[in-house]
């Protein structure tokens, strides 16, 4: 912890409720759909039937004949521009709409902008593509076999469907740790490919102002600056000349991190058309094109003693990215964060291989609250430490407790190189514990199970690593992760932040001005949080891979602290004493030995805009402004246990109890920290049971609607029972930590554990997620089936 | 074709397309638009409104089915500037987050109270089952309805 201490417990943090509430209480926000402006048209993309098929011509004479048509766009028309092709955030190229071949279903083809939506979907129907369909790369396991169709075949010397080889970690090191362990435990796994989705799905608001030459896009997107920087280099616009303005977001989750299509075709329309275009997609649309998460075939390795000292992890991956390359990470990263998978335990030698594929599916990688695949990893090695438990006949809980990192470790050096920056793991693991009543649930599980009935508790731990990040290692398209923040304070003592992240529904506008209230003395009230526009906030790389409060957060904090120590020597003028003799206590600079001589922010801010005389060399006014370049990312990490109830006749599982402890460092809003574990734990609740993207061996997506794409309702969910220990980040200004995604990453493990342990008696070893009652059941049945592919 | 439409105790005559959907209708031709569009296919609730005295989903109702009518929306909730006790729990509870799903929760929730004014625990998730939420795992939501209930009930202030 800082010597700021005082900080951790700033009279500013607290439950208090969100700024941003009045006005969605009262159906007062602004989402993307919600801009409509004068002489406005919209919008429509037509998609292709098919994954993979060669384009012979498009004919758009009957649509463009339309009487609401404006303007039907294709990849020619595009090319013509050099706009066929854009740069995806993994330095791959996607189409923009599909000149030569068309490679997922649901692909973009031809763009329609008519006078209203209705009539831009008519249109659509009115375009005529003919197709030559192609054999599909559906399964990626044959992804790379010889005979398996080529799927880029647009990029020059791309001779097979790899994307990349990728490994960390000590190989020679693991083998020998391997080599010499009494017990190796194996297992195939796959986390299948689940998509995000926010319940607001993607869309944009284009005007292209001809006069002027300004394009302003209003926007569905978590990362404002980002995007503006992409926009100028895709389309040559002088980036001064392009203004992104993300309003109120209908949850993010991920899904809002890239740029789609249909966003550039709304830019496209509006420049040919001359007037404002809206784009938003449908449900099925958001499904089937949009970035979707996971699709990890993982085979994971674990060694140990005898007597439970777990020594090494080895993983081989094999990971499908779709089409195109477009994951969000940091670029040095392909498989995201993944080698962080040795987890939460001290263990000698890790060694982790990806290797990347296209396939005929949709492009992305990243998505869904994964902390840049961290999620992949915590399961991975979730799953290993209890099959190795299972292996050696201990409690899951008694070898986790067994291995843990230890709290005088910290900071801690893991196999593959993180630096875990605090932590006190045995603490989180047994207030879990004890919340859960574990000795009893295992007791009742002994009882029921004597009756024939199946309770299984699950544990998972993990370390999460948020808050990317450190410029010198992670970058995105070149563009490093440091945030800025720009503090303005008025005279009569009122401020204004404003901020390059961006809210999905994470209540920044309260979070933000509690911490800048918190260094000046402040009331949140007298503090306005500006973001969401690029023309009035500072640059930086926006909210995903929690990294709000880490980077943003920390950037108002330096600014704030900037500010106060201007006020220190205004207020040593405005009373006539050395500013080495004023201290901030209270919300006050105060006169040591004399406290009641003193200056709040409200009385120096005044006189910092008054004909005050200053010392020679300091500035009037008190606005401050800052770029944090984080030290380091931040490691929360908790402790999870759930309680399932699995019927074996049926293979429904329903989640009895699901306690989850949490350590996110400093919480600067309990009450909105809570909101964030739960809704992660729902959607770890919807992996581990219901959720998964599958397609059919012609490639088709079965997983297109609501209807097929499960999400957990209020009946799938448990109450959920929250705990917390606090330690603080070091390097942190105050402390804190991400806490977005932990519950999403640290829950499927514990939910599939559960189901595992309560199947165990049945014989039943491992299946893989989600799941469903058919997948449970055909496991006992020892039939696990692949929930991937449905192929016949 | 020509409807008449009572939202939120407005009378609107307008001429709109027999296909044209109510939510639509009542976010594009009216510009009311707390109420959001989700799915399409009746699944995840962000449209729901009430049509006469029922909460239903309004991606799935024709506006020419509306006429005659009378809608309520959440721009309607509120009454001579006090918000209805439901949104006061939202607020009190966290029981939003994004805000999208917002709307169409507190009006089922609404209606649970009108005819269920303390509902169980179990009788609220039931209620709101037809509805998503993707920010909040529904545990605030159920807070704050359990909130407006014990408030109308006078169990707290």
């Amino acid at each position: 912890m800082t010597a700021d201490s005082e900080h951790i417990f700033n009279k500013t943090y607290g439950s208090v409720p969100r700024k941003e509430d009045a006005r969605f209480l009262r159906g007062k926000g602004t989402f993307t759909d919600d801009v409509a402006l004068p002489g406005m048209l919209y919008g429509a993309v037509l998609r292709s039937p098919l994954a993979h098929a060669r384009i012979r011509s498009i004919d758009t004479l009957a649509a463009q004949a339309h009487p609401s048509v404006e303007a039907v766009i294709t990849g020619e028309t595009l090319a013509e521009r050099n706009l066929a092709w854009m740069p995806t955030l993994s330095a791959d190229v996607q189409a923009v709409l599909a000149t030569d071949k068309v490679r997922f279903q649901g692909q973009e083809v031809a763009f329609v902008v008519a006078r209203d939506r209705y009539a831009a979907r008519d249109a659509l129907e009115l375009i005529d593509v003919e197709y030559e369909p192609l054999p599909a790369v559906v399964d990626a396991r044959t992804a790379l076999d010889p005979g398996a169709g080529l799927v880029r075949d647009d990029l020059d010397g791309q001779v097979d469907n790899r994307i990349f080889d990728w490994s960390a970690g000590d190989k020679a090191a693991t083998d020998a740790v391997f080599a010499s362990a009494d017990v190796v435990v194996a297992q195939d796994m796959l986390y299948p490919r689940v998509h995000p989705a926010p319940l607001e799905t993607c869309g944009a608001v284009a005007d292209m102002d001809q006069v002027s030459g300004r394009l302003t896009i209003w926007c569905t997107t978590q990362a404002p600056h980002a995007h503006r920087t992409l926009y100028a280099l895709i389309t040559g616009l002088p980036e001064h000349k392009i203004r992104v303005i993300s309003p109120d977001i209908g949850g993010g989750f991920g899904n809002k991190v890239p740029i789609y299509p249909g966003y550039l075709c709304a830019v496209i329309g509006s420049i040919i058309t001359g007037r404002p275009v809206k784009w938003v997609e449908d449900r099925s649309e958001n499904l089937m094109s949009t970035t979707f998460a996971r699709d990890y075939h993982m085979h994971g390795e674990i060694a140990a003693t005898k007597d439970g000292t777990i020594l090494g992890l080895r993983a081989r991956v094999l990971a499908d990215h779709g089409a195109f390359n477009g994951a969000a990470q940091p670029t040095k990263f392909p498989a995201g964060f993944f080698h962080i998978f040795t987890g939460s335990y001290d263990l000698r030698a890790a060694y982790c291989e990806v290797t990347g594929v296209y396939t005929n599916k949709a492009p992305g990688g990243v998505a869904y609250s994964c902390s840049f695949r961290i999620t992949e990893a915590v399961y991975l090695v979730e799953r290993m430490v209890d099959l190795l438990a299972r292996e050696l006949g201990m409690d899951p809980a008694e070898l986790r407790m067994r291995n843990l990192v230890r709290p005088e470790q910290f900071p801690y050096t893991c196999a593959t190189g993180w630096q875990y920056d605090s932590g006190d793991y045995p603490r989180a693991l047994r207030a879990a514990m004890d919340m859960a009543g574990y000795a009893d649930l295992r007791r009742e599980q002994a009882d029921m199970r004597e009756r024939g009935e199946y309770m299984g508790i699950g544990i998972s731990f993990f370390t999460e690593g948020v808050g990317a990040g450190p410029r010198k290692h992670m970058d995105i398209l070149g563009l490093g992760m440091a945030d800025g923040a720009d503090l303005r304070i008025f005279p009569t003592g009122k401020a204004v932040l404003a901020i390059s992240c961006q809210t999905q529904g994470q209540g920044h506008e309260t979070t933000f001005a509690q911490l800048v209230a918190g260094e000046l003395g402040l009331s949140p009230d007298d503090v306005e949080v500006v973001h969401g526009d690029t023309d009035r906030t500072p640059f930086g790389l926006g909210t995903y891979g929690s990294r709000s409060t880490a980077v943003s957060g920390a950037a108002a904090v330096v600014a704030a602290r900037k500010a106060r120590e201007r006020a220190r020597i205004v207020a040593a003028a405005m009373m006539e004493v050395s500013a080495g003799d004023l201290e901030w206590v209270d919300g006050a600079w105060r006169v040591r030995g004399d406290p009641e001589k003193a200056a709040t922010l409200a009385e120096i801010a005044m006189a910092a805009h008054s004909g005050l005389e200053l010392p020679d060399g300091v500035e009037p006014h008190l606005d401050a402004g800052t770029v944090y370049d984080p030290p380091n990312l931040t490691f929360p990490f908790g402790a999870y246990v759930c309680v399932t109830d699995v019927d074996p006749g049926t293979g429904q599982v329903a989640v009895r109890r699901f306690i989850a402890v949490d350590d996110c460092g400093v919480r600067i809003n309990p009450m909105i920290v809570e909101g964030q574990v739960h809704g992660g734990l729902a959607d770890g609740v919807g992996m581990a049971l219901m959720q998964a993207i599958a397609f059919d061996a012609d490639g088709n997506c079965l997983g297109g609607s609501f209807m097929d794409y499960l999400m957990p309702t209020a009946v799938e969910c448990p109450s959920w029972e929250l705990g917390s220990t606090v330690t603080p980040s070091p390097h942190h200004p105050v402390g804190a930590k991400g806490i977005g995604e932990s519950a999403t990453v640290g829950s499927p493990a514990a939910v599939v554990n559960s189901v595992l342990d309560a199947l165990a008696p049945l014989g039943v070893r491992h299946a893989d997620m989600p799941l469903t009652p058919a997948a449970v059941w055909s496991a006992i049945q020892g039939r696990p089936i692949r929930s991937d592919l449905a192929i016949t | 074709v020509q409807i008449a439409v009572n939202v939120n105790g407005t009378e609107y005559t307008r001429v709109v397309e027999p296909r044209l959907l109510l939510i639509h209708f009542i976010r594009d031709e009216l510009g009311l638009t707390g109420s959001h569009w989700g799915c399409d296919t009746s699944n995840c609730g962000a449209c729901v409104l009430w049509l006469d005295d029922l909460p239903v989903k309004s991606c799935t109702v024709l506006a020419a089915m509306a006429d005659g009518r009378r809608v309520l929306t959440v721009e309607g909730m509120a009454r001579a500037g006090r918000l209805d006790p439901v949104q006061e729990g939202f607020a009190r509870c966290h029981g939003l987050q994004c805000g999208f799903c917002t709307p169409g929760m507190m009006l089922t929730a609404r209606w649970l109270l009108d005819h269920n004014p303390d509902p169980t625990d179990q009788e609220i998730r039931a209620a709101i089952s037809g509805q998503i939420c993707r920010c909040t795992g529904y545990e605030n939501i159920v807070r704050s309805i359990r909130w407006a209930a014990r408030y109308e009930s006078g169990d707290q202030a």
